[in-house]
């Protein structure tokens, strides 16, 4: 049976833009991807536990209030925590190059600033699963 | 001997990503699941399965959120099968039900998981069924499903839970539309959620009434089997129970468990019951109709009260290993003839029809002949 | 005078003309359509405007339908404000930051307050850790505020505060400074958002349910009207609601929807509409669509003019106008060859300008990266005053009324807006209309719409998908210190030493009490705040009460 790609779609923090996480969501269920979105106000700690339970072979988080060099580390360091290490961990947002690296570093395989495609951003997927398809 | 399969093992302590592992195993029917599934078997059938259906727009999924807070405080653990759609066109879904529900994601006595019907029909996953036995199996007591609430799905649920709770809301337009005929006969427990609406109490009189012409029609419907099997045990509304000695003293004891089961189940129909005695009707023993703000949290104790009660009372009366069985006799059923079809769909099996076709055609062969070769060479089939 | 039908001939031939015309000459695509993806014609003539009564529908500026504008010299009495939104890390820092603008010819304050603040978070709070200071300042007490506002003249300078679910706290904070300074609540000039319908929909820092909601914002109406009246008390806002992905007409359609709720709660709470309604204001987007903007706001101060007038049956003029604030476009900006953005604001001011608006802000080069660097922040502002000084679209009132195209978008939008209104009405209004998730589902596929448009290249973005170059990453933008956070926590802990506990308890004691019955509120949370009561601790006393709002996903 043909393997569906789960991607959970999170917004870590207090920022309350969704417009973005949205249309991420839509574009990735109309390229035949299983989404779970879990809204605003996500802690890292729900976002791990989510995650996990639903098996996802992605994370995909996006931000827009400059908060991402302490959140999206820390939800790639509770992933390890919990033994987790074969799920890819993307991120989008308002986020200057110069954070790219630092976050890279910390676990985050690529981040998508504004403007990126959503093709983009799901090619970045199918082609960078850490689990075989 | 072999050693029993890791992740059944790890599934069995809760290990949420174990336990995660083999719903994804499940719903990819892959085939190493089968060692880990046998490995669990013995562990299934201790877990209270309840189906929340309803059309959209109902609250399902914050009614659910609430329940899980409910039965949490109760000491209980609880796990979620949320049910959407996927995409006719792209195969794909999202899955939002979760969003109502996050809040729970770091409670690691609560597991909830999200499920597409990846083209089932029937509004559950194909996978629904066995990944209620694989939470069954891990230890979570109370197994709730969430369906998508149109259409087959409604009918279905009823194959694997053990309670039904209907959930209806006013508002929908011409309210019952939601609550069709043959609908009605699979709930145990009916809710009419966001009860603080306009026409909130029309839709509870209404679902009452549409209750009463069922019985009084004398309609099979899953609760009048209970009711039936209560009676018969003694266990009506208003029926006394001895508790003797001896033989009769154990079948007092159940009989006064039943009794308080059936007490309660009764007693969330109980103001119904007044309101007709009061209207000189015959005693007509209908199910709860309960009324909830699922967004407040009010009425959701009284539903977890109805709900329980009802399991009680199938454990009482013995209903729910019958139900059980057919449930799963339905299964097997399906699960068969599926086995079927996709024999029939094999390269050799389509030649082999394809063969028939062409003798009958021929005059070699009439059609009923030809079935019968068909279904001779399947049974030869491993 | 001209000869409609002669006219009409006369267009007919036109295009009779062009048709031959399109085989040697093709136009650059098929479909040609506004920034909101509504049809545009390749012509406009008097036919089009042909059923418009100038008197009637068009109107004179600062009168009934206000159609040209709200006052009667409009730019050539005053220009509109230059008011630019700023505000990140402390109090200390964006005090500087203020006081920077104030030399450079802001006209008045604009505050942003980080996502803590606007939730009613204190800076030491689980949930704001890494969010302190980042997308605006962070406002944790009375002391913060005493900083923010440290020499600057309340009695002189007007203040915007962008600040929704805790705008009663923060608003009592600015009355409290300004007492501090001798100035009376009576001599307070500024604005609160305090709109809290669109945070449900479009920007996400809400707080309690809708009712409780309401009431915070009628208890405000109320107190203002009384104590603080030259204070506009709500600033009823589409900038959002554009920003999530709706059209224009959407734009105006949901934010006056929204109008008329906030209107409807307050005269339900026993408020006669001319009392607060003179005060109420607006606040929308300017988009790249130069043409389509300006008829967009002269379309939304002709609907709510009517409805004022013939709905609520206001008899002062004053209720009837639409008085409203702009703010560029943020989601027109790229990140790719941020110069660019310059003069996607520069067409933006334009619109604004030439639509009539109050106040204007301008968006930096750099923020679709990051908040704004004091260089960038200093262009923005001088693309309103070449605007203002150079341009000469302030020398005279409302120069495209009369344009065919222009007014023809005017009934356009109109139309559109008014059946939408329509529509929200039959759905019981905003909040139920909210509730049933109708308005979320029509912004959100306008979004999408919109990212298809972009992707497949039928909508071009210059530098994004069309004249892409390799570019370097940009440098020099603002990077606000992380170790703000601690910094505020450290604040926090010495206040909470220094003040008097048991008139604070005393205070939010008081708070409970009336959030709990029907008394106005902001006299207790004014007594609260003057306790040095936290943010966090008051909005936690009405979380108490109030409940948590539980959102609504529509996806």
């Amino acid at each position: 049976m043909e393997r569906k790609i789960r991607v959970l779609v999170a917004k870590p923090g207090l920022d309350g833009h969704d417009r973005g996480a949205k249309v991420i969501a839509r574009a990735l269920r109309d390229a035949g991807m299983e989404v779970i979105y879990t809204g605003l106000r996500q802690t890292p700690e729900q976002i791990v536990g989510a995650a996990i339970q639903e098996d996802v072979d992605v994370v995909a988080m996006s931000i827009l209030s400059g908060a991402h060099n302490h959140l999206f580390p820390r939800v790639v360091d509770l992933l390890k925590e919990k033994g987790v290490d074969d799920v890819l961990v993307i991120g989008g947002g308002v986020i200057p190059d110069d954070d790219i690296p630092g976050l890279k570093a910390a676990g985050i395989a690529e981040v998508f600033t504004p403007g990126t495609p959503t093709s983009v951003t799901i090619d970045f997927i199918k082609q960078n699963l850490k689990r075989k398809a | 001997m072999a050693r029993a399969p890791l992740l059944s093992e790890r599934a069995r302590a809760q290990d949420a990503r174990a336990v995660a592992r083999l719903i994804s195993m499940v719903e990819r029917e892959d085939g190493s699941r089968l060692a880990e599934l046998k490995a669990l078997h013995a562990w299934t059938g201790r877990a209270h399965v309840i189906g929340i259906t309803g059309p959209p727009g109902a609250g399902k999924s914050t009614l659910t959120d609430k329940l899980v807070a409910e039965l949490r405080g109760r000491g209980r653990t609880v796990a979620v099968v949320a049910i959407d759609p996927s995409s006719p066109f792209t195969g794909g879904a999202i899955l939002g039900d979760r969003i109502r529900m996050n809040r729970h994601a770091t409670d690691e006595g609560v597991f909830i998981r999200s499920l597409a019907t990846r083209g089932h029909l029937g509004g559950l996953s194909r996978a629904t069924a066995e990944t209620v036995r694989v939470l069954d199996a891990a230890g979570y007591q109370d197994i709730i499903i969430e369906t998508v609430g149109v259409g087959q799905s409604e009918v279905d649920v009823v194959r694997l839970a053990d309670t039904v709770v209907l959930v209806s809301v006013p508002g929908l337009g011409d309210d019952i539309q939601a609550i069709k005929a043959g609908v009605m006969e699979i709930g145990d427990v009916f809710c009419v959620n966001k009860a603080d609406k306009d026409g909130a109490e029309r839709v509870v009189r209404e679902i009452r009434a549409m209750l009463e012409t069922a019985v009084l029609n004398g309609a099979a419907t899953r609760f009048s089997e209970l009711y039936a099997a209560l009676a018969a045990m003694g266990l009506g509304p208003d029926a006394k129970v001895e508790t003797g000695s001896g033989a009769a003293g154990a079948a007092g004891a159940a009989a006064a468990q039943g009794d308080e089961a059936a007490d309660g189940y009764f007693q969330a129909g109980a103001a119904h019951h007044i309101a007709k005695q009061a209207r000189g009707h015959d005693e007509l023993a209908l199910p709860p109709v309960l009324a909830t703000v699922a967004e407040t949290g009010q009425g959701i104790k009284e539903l977890v009260d109805a709900i329980k009660a009802h399991e009680a009372g199938l454990a009482a009366t013995g209903l729910l290993g019958k139900r059980r069985v057919d449930n799963l006799a339905w299964e097997l059923g399906k699960a068969a003839a599926d086995r079927i079809l996709s024999g029939l769909e094999a390269d050799e099996s389509r030649g082999f029809v394809r063969a028939r076709a062409e003798a009958v055609l021929r005059k070699d062969l009439d059609f009923y002949d030809a079935l019968d070769a068909i279904g001779e060479s399947l049974r030869g089939r491993p | 005078m001209n000869d409609m039908d002669a006219v009409k001939r006369g267009a007919e031939a036109y295009e009779a003309g062009v048709e031959k015309s399109l085989a040697r000459f093709p136009e650059r695509k098929k479909d040609f359509v506004t920034g909101s993806k509504a049809p545009v014609a390749r012509l406009y003539t008097p036919v089009d405007t042909a059923k418009i009564d100038y008197l009637r529908d068009v109107g004179f500026p600062g009168e009934y339908p206000f159609t040209r504008g709200v006052q009667n010299t409009m730019y050539r009495g005053r220009f509109w404000t230059m008011r630019q939104y700023a505000g990140f890390s402390t109090a200390e820092e964006s005090n500087k930051r203020y006081k920077f603008l104030l030399e450079q010819g802001t006209t008045g304050l604009s505050v942003a307050f980080d996502l803590p603040t606007q939730i009613g978070y204190d800076s030491d709070h689980a949930l704001s850790q890494g969010e302190v200071g980042k997308v605006g300042v962070a406002i944790d007490s009375l002391a913060d505020m005493e900083i923010l506002f440290d020499g600057i003249p309340l009695d002189k300078v007007s203040t915007s505060m962008t600040i929704n679910a805790p705008a009663s706290v923060l608003l009592a904070m600015y009355i409290a400074v300004a007492e501090k300074q001798g100035v009376g609540a009576d001599k307070l000039n500024g604005t609160i958002q305090n709109d809290i319908l669109k945070e449900y929909v479009a920007r996400g820092t809400y707080i309690f349910p809708p009712e409780p909601s309401m009431r915070l914002i009628t208890d405000i109406f109320a107190y203002c009207s009384k104590d603080v009246p030259n204070w506009n008390t709500i600033s009823i806002s589409g900038y959002h609601i554009r920003e999530a992905g709706s059209t224009a007409s959407q734009e105006v359609a949901f934010t006056i929807a929204d109008g008329i709720a906030y209107v409807e709660a307050a005269v339900k709470a026993g408020l006669d509409v001319d009392d607060f309604a003179p005060r109420l204001s607006f606040f929308f987007n300017a988009h790249n669509d130069l043409f389509e903007e300006v008829a967009k706001f002269r379309a939304a101060r002709r609907v709510w003019a009517k409805l004022m007038k013939e709905r609520f049956g206001a008899k002062n003029p004053k209720s009837w106008m639409l008085r409203f604030h702009t703010q560029t476009g943020g989601s027109t900006l790229t990140a790719q060859q941020p110069d660019n953005n310059i003069v996607r604001v520069a067409i933006q001011t334009l619109a604004a300008v030439l639509g009539g608006t109050q106040s204007l802000h301008t968006n930096s080069k750099d923020e679709a990266l990051a908040l704004p660097t004091e260089d960038s922040v200093r262009i923005a502002l001088r693309t309103q005053q070449i605007v203002a000084y150079e341009s000469g679209a302030a020398e005279t009132v409302d120069p495209l009324a009369g344009s065919y195209y222009v007014e023809s978008l005017t009934e356009r939008i109109q139309a559109e807006a008014e059946s939408y209104i329509a529509k929200i009405d039959s759905l019981g209004g905003a909040v139920k209309a909210i509730e049933k998730g109708y308005v979320q589902q029509e912004i959100q596929d306008a979004a999408y719409a919109y990212q298809m448009d972009v992707e497949s290249g039928e909508r071009v973005v210059v530098g994004m998908n069309k004249f892409q170059i390799k570019e370097a990453a940009p440098k020099g933008l603002l990077k606000v210190d992380p170790i703000v956070g601690e910094q505020q926590a450290a604040k926090l802990k010495a206040l909470r030493a220094k003040r008097d506990q048991a008139k604070v308890d005393a205070a939010l004691a008081a708070v409970k009490a009336a959030a709990a019955g029907s008394d106005n509120l902001m006299p207790p949370i004014l007594a609260a705040v003057k306790a040095y009561a936290t943010l966090g601790e008051i909005c936690d006393v009405m979380r108490g009460v109030f409940g948590e709002y539980q959102q609504k996903v529509i996806l």
